[in-house]
């Protein structure tokens, strides 16, 4: 019905999509909750040398097994008398590492991949195969294989897990431009004379990169407990460098009389991944186009 | 192509419409705020008639449509009423609603492959509205089927019965939409731009089949589109909409000969037609866009983009009536304008078009 | 099909020689002979499934044809890559339907309409970039600070003027506009139809417009040609066309096409081909048209009309004569009528 007295009407604007995006995400609890975890998580990491009130491999023979609470220990200390709080600050640190350097890996082969597999039909045919080839691969028995070869170490887990996520990625990717490959645009610049090359940099790649977020960011957790299970299996981080996994490793030997010494790294592990994995799926629902669901 | 235009002059006051809307009005709340897609809609819709609501897109004339029988999503408020043969559409419980649709009010859309199941033949879906509505055996609903399909003029019925809806040609799933609306009698058919899609030389079919249910069946057609011409071949009636409200409403043959509103006229001198060439005539151009209002102000919407506003179209929105100081219309004829375009029918005082 | 060999070959701003264009057993094009000169607009119309898309798509070598000669200004670039064809200076563009999906969303649009500049051989420095890609904006009734905003910030019809002067700014001789107006309202296509006339005018540029508008062919085009599953069935000057249509499809189209006119349009006849189109996977023998022409006999059947001349233009059909006499469907008793 009629009411303001204005002379012109209050239009109703379409917000730039970025902003529509960020509206959503600040909308929903559950992003806001996982992007703080995030957040904090990145800063802990960035500053644990600073924030770890011990040094990690510092034992302290006098005070093993003590339990959470005890006087300079908050979260209590190990076998060895190492502080845990200190042990998962700067194993979180090197989880995040890992899954960073692991994502970070896979993008970088599979985006490419995933472009030209989408994008050239002949392309296609060889490079899906491949991706049919490291999906049946076994993930584990390809980190045993580089540890023998190279001996074990954070970044040969990094390597392992990264090589495990590509056909994630080039799945995503080549799915994304043969989308994008049918839309006029493209056609218009074809037909300007642009050389696949220019087409795939300057049109399709920016136009798949919410696809491209989406996926990073549900990889990352599984690179996250790909680490923590090398780890624990001792292919991955060495001791006495923390790692959350080598934790659970050691704490299972006296998980009656420690507990907090395998339950608090787990726990982290699952914030964690819970965080990316719950980030990951509101940023896919704040991209999608077809608006929020009411 | 005789149409029964002439015994639809003043019928509306006569005979009680089989629809009466009042002050219908939707406002959605979306995640960048409110839109007020229909603002105050009156439309009466007699038996047999067949009315069309014309306006480009954002004019809320889909809206208007989907808000009679409750098809709008939840983020709709909707406000005003619907009398369908006396029974109140809006507002109305579920139940109420779900008896309505498919006996009393039935619709057909654009896309008629996205209303039809891909893996059912199109009798056996003609079949279940019937079996569904009607209780009548799957047998019975057979053959009640053939005979739907030969009402909208499907040719070899037995045959294309066990058809599946990818075998048939867009015209014909249309038809066969035509048929499931139907399937039950209800007393108000709504098309929102059923031939949109449609090549040109099928869509005159289709129209046929429609004006065919008007004169066979009785059925009252609420005609949607964007399309000048069609409403030309098809309405008695036309109501005019821009940015959700009614700005013009006239029998067809008065609305093209003498349209009051600027923005009736400006859609039709828009409109290429047979015998202009861009060597000697020009098109004239609607400057501006339509508005997409979070409120209704109280001012004519469309003052902005018209040559005739003045001071007072923004001050003031202009109500809907026939009874204007500048120009004298027929009591049919009514238009939201302080400055109608002018030059009425010669004949206005109960004189016929 | 007769060659062209009264216009110098330089007027002639695009030729099609038999063109032909498979899709495996799909037969979208199959041989479509047509000449644009210099300067003029040629309709190529058909509705759905008659293969006018594919036709322009393959002059812009989008689509590689399966057989037959395209010839751009004189030069054949048939089998031409776009580079090559860049390299020869024989300009061609094309404009789309959907202003939604034509413009790359992430792009700004002075960069969208400046591409082709940075695409094309020579080198041109940012400045005379932008000072062309204002110019050409002005152009297309389009302020210079457009070129800051992104696609979505505007309206179909500015997106669809967005799309015209990127197609424009390389200068092309050939305009193709493949259903330019067909997703935009009405006020709006008014808008869009009046800039390609005045455009066309000023600069002069041949344009193939392709669209199932009969109602903006009358307005825009000099010269029609019109498609049915894969093949022309009539070729002629808009005004004969129009006034005296040869073909019984074209005059099925002329009638199908409602006016904006109400006792006009109820004083004409329709002709109601019936809704069984055929697909071009396996289309009908002889003429195409023959399983829903009203006057089709057994010639039709078993007989591929020719494209023969008929003084003004060229019909496809057995029952046209070559001073272009013929039935009118019109006046017939269409069939398939449910009356």
């Amino acid at each position: 019905m009629t009411t303001t007295a204005a002379p012109t009407a209050k239009l109703h604007h379409e917000a730039s999509r970025q902003a529509r995006v960020i509206r959503r995400l600040r909308r929903n609890p559950l992003a806001v909750i996982s992007f703080s975890v995030l957040v904090l998580a990145t800063f802990v990491a960035v500053l644990a040398p600073w924030l770890a009130p011990y040094a990690p491999e510092q034992t302290d023979f006098a005070n093993t097994f003590s339990p959470p609470g005890t006087a300079g220990h908050l979260l209590g200390t190990d076998d060895l008398g190492r502080d845990v709080l200190s042990r998962i600050i700067l194993g979180s640190r090197a989880s995040l590492e890992v899954g960073m350097l692991a994502v970070a890996t896979a993008l970088l082969i599979g985006v490419p991949l995933g472009l030209a597999s989408g994008y050239v039909r002949s392309f296609d045919t060889v490079i899906s195969r491949f991706t049919d080839l490291l999906l049946s691969f076994p993930f584990l028995i390809l980190a045993v294989g580089l540890a023998a070869i190279r001996g074990a170490s954070l970044g040969n887990a990094a390597v392992a897990i990264g090589i495990a996520q590509i056909p994630g990625i080039i799945r995503v990717v080549r799915s994304d431009t043969l989308r994008l490959k049918s839309l006029d645009f493209v056609a218009a610049a074809v037909v300007d004379g642009a050389s696949d090359l220019w087409v795939l940099t300057r049109h399709i790649l920016p136009n798949a990169t919410s696809v491209v977020l989406v996926q990073a960011t549900v990889a990352i957790p599984s690179a996250i407990l790909g680490e923590a299970v090398l780890s624990f299996l001792g292919l991955g981080i060495q001791p006495p460098a923390p790692s959350l996994g080598t934790m659970l490793a050691t704490a299972q030997q006296f998980a009656a009389r420690a507990p907090w010494a395998a339950v608090l790294p787990g726990v982290t592990i699952m914030v964690l991944a819970l965080a990316f994995n719950v980030f990951g799926d509101s940023l896919r629902d704040a991209l999608d186009p077809k608006g929020s669901r009411e | 192509m005789t149409s029964p235009t002439q015994t639809h002059l003043g019928a509306p006051q006569d005979v009680a419409p089989v629809l009466d809307v009042r002050g219908l009005s939707v406002t959605f709340t979306t995640e960048s705020g409110t839109v007020s897609a229909v603002d105050n809609v009156d439309l009466t819709l007699a038996p047999g008639e067949i009315v069309g609501i014309v306006g480009e897109s954002g004019c809320g004339k889909s809206v208007t449509a989907m808000s009679l029988a409750g098809l709008l999503p939840r983020s709709a408020r909707v406000s005003g009423s619907a009398r369908l043969q006396g029974t109140e559409l809006i507002g109305a419980p579920e139940s109420v609603l779900r008896a309505a649709r498919g006996q009393s009010i039935a619709y057909i859309f654009q896309e008629p492959m996205s209303s039809l199941n891909p893996v059912l033949t199109v009798g056996r879906q003609v079949g279940e509205v019937l079996q569904v509505h009607e209780g009548l055996s799957r047998k019975q609903a057979r053959a009640r089927a053939v005979e739907l399909l030969t009402l909208v003029g499907i040719p070899s019925p037995l045959q294309r019965v066990d058809n599946y809806p990818h075998q048939l040609s867009g015209g014909m799933r249309q038809r066969v939409m035509i048929a499931m609306a139907v399937a039950c009698g209800p007393t108000v058919l709504v098309a929102d731009e059923p031939t949109t899609a449609l090549d040109v030389t099928v869509q005159a079919g289709i129209l046929d089949v429609l004006r065919e249910l008007r004169d066979r069946l009785g059925t009252s057609i609420l005609f949607i589109t964007h399309d000048l011409g069609v409403i030309a071949d098809v309405a008695d009636r036309v109501v005019v909409m821009y940015a959700g409200r009614v700005v013009e409403r006239a029998p067809v043959d008065e609305l093209f000969a003498h349209p009051q509103h600027h923005y009736t006229a400006g859609l039709l001198v828009a409109t290429p037609t047979p015998g202009r060439h861009a060597g000697t005539d020009r098109l004239q151009e609607i400057p501006g866009l339509v508005p997409v209002l979070s409120t209704q102000p109280d001012a004519c919407t469309f003052a902005e983009r018209c040559s005739a506003a003045d001071a007072q179209c923004l001050g003031s929105a202009p109500a809907l009536s026939s009874d204007h100081d500048v120009v004298a219309l027929r009591p049919d004829h009514l238009v939201a304008c302080w400055y109608p375009c002018g030059n009425p029918s010669a004949q206005h005082q109960g004189g016929r078009a | 099909m007769k060659p062209d060999t009264d216009v110098a070959l330089e007027e002639v701003a695009l030729e099609l020689e038999d063109l032909v264009m498979h899709f495996g057993s799909v037969r979208a094009v199959d041989g479509v002979s047509l000449s644009i000169r210099k300067g003029q607009v040629t309709a190529l119309v058909g509705e759905s499934g008659s293969g006018k898309s594919t036709v322009g798509r393959c002059i812009v070598r989008l689509l590689e044809p399966t057989a037959g000669v395209v010839r751009i200004g004189g030069v054949d670039v048939t089998h031409l890559s776009r580079r090559q064809m860049r390299r020869h200076g024989k300009e061609v563009s094309i404009v789309f339907q959907d202003p939604a999906g034509s413009l790359d969303p992430r792009m700004l649009v002075g960069d969208v309409v400046g591409e082709p500049l940075r695409l094309q051989a020579g080198r041109i420095s940012r400045r005379d970039r932008e000072e062309r890609i204002n110019e050409e904006l002005g152009r297309v009734g389009l302020r210079a600070e457009v070129a800051r905003r992104y696609p979505h910030e505007l309206s179909g019809g500015q997106r669809q003027r967005v799309s015209i002067a990127r197609a424009l700014i390389s200068s092309p001789s050939l305009l193709i506009a493949d259903e330019p107006t067909s997703a935009l309202d009405v006020s709006v296509q008014a808008s869009v139809l009046n800039l390609l006339a005045d455009l066309q005018r000023d600069i002069g540029f041949a344009c193939l417009f392709i669209t199932h508008d009969l109602s903006a062919v009358e307005y825009l085009a000099d010269d029609v040609a019109v498609m049915y599953l894969g093949q022309l069935v009539e070729k002629g000057s808009r005004e004969r066309v129009f006034a005296r249509p040869a073909h019984p499809y074209t005059q099925a189209l002329l009638a199908a096409a409602p006016v904006a006119d109400p006792p006009r349009q109820r004083a004409r006849k329709a002709v109601l081909l019936g809704d069984d189109l055929p697909s071009a996977l396996d289309p009908p023998s002889g003429c195409r048209f023959h399983t829903r022409c009203p006057l089709a006999f057994d010639r039709c059947t078993a007989e591929v009309p020719q494209l023969l001349g008929i003084g003004d233009g060229d019909a496809a059909c057995h029952l046209v004569g070559p001073d272009g006499a013929g039935p009118d469907v019109r006046q017939t008793n269409s069939a398939g009528s449910l009356r």
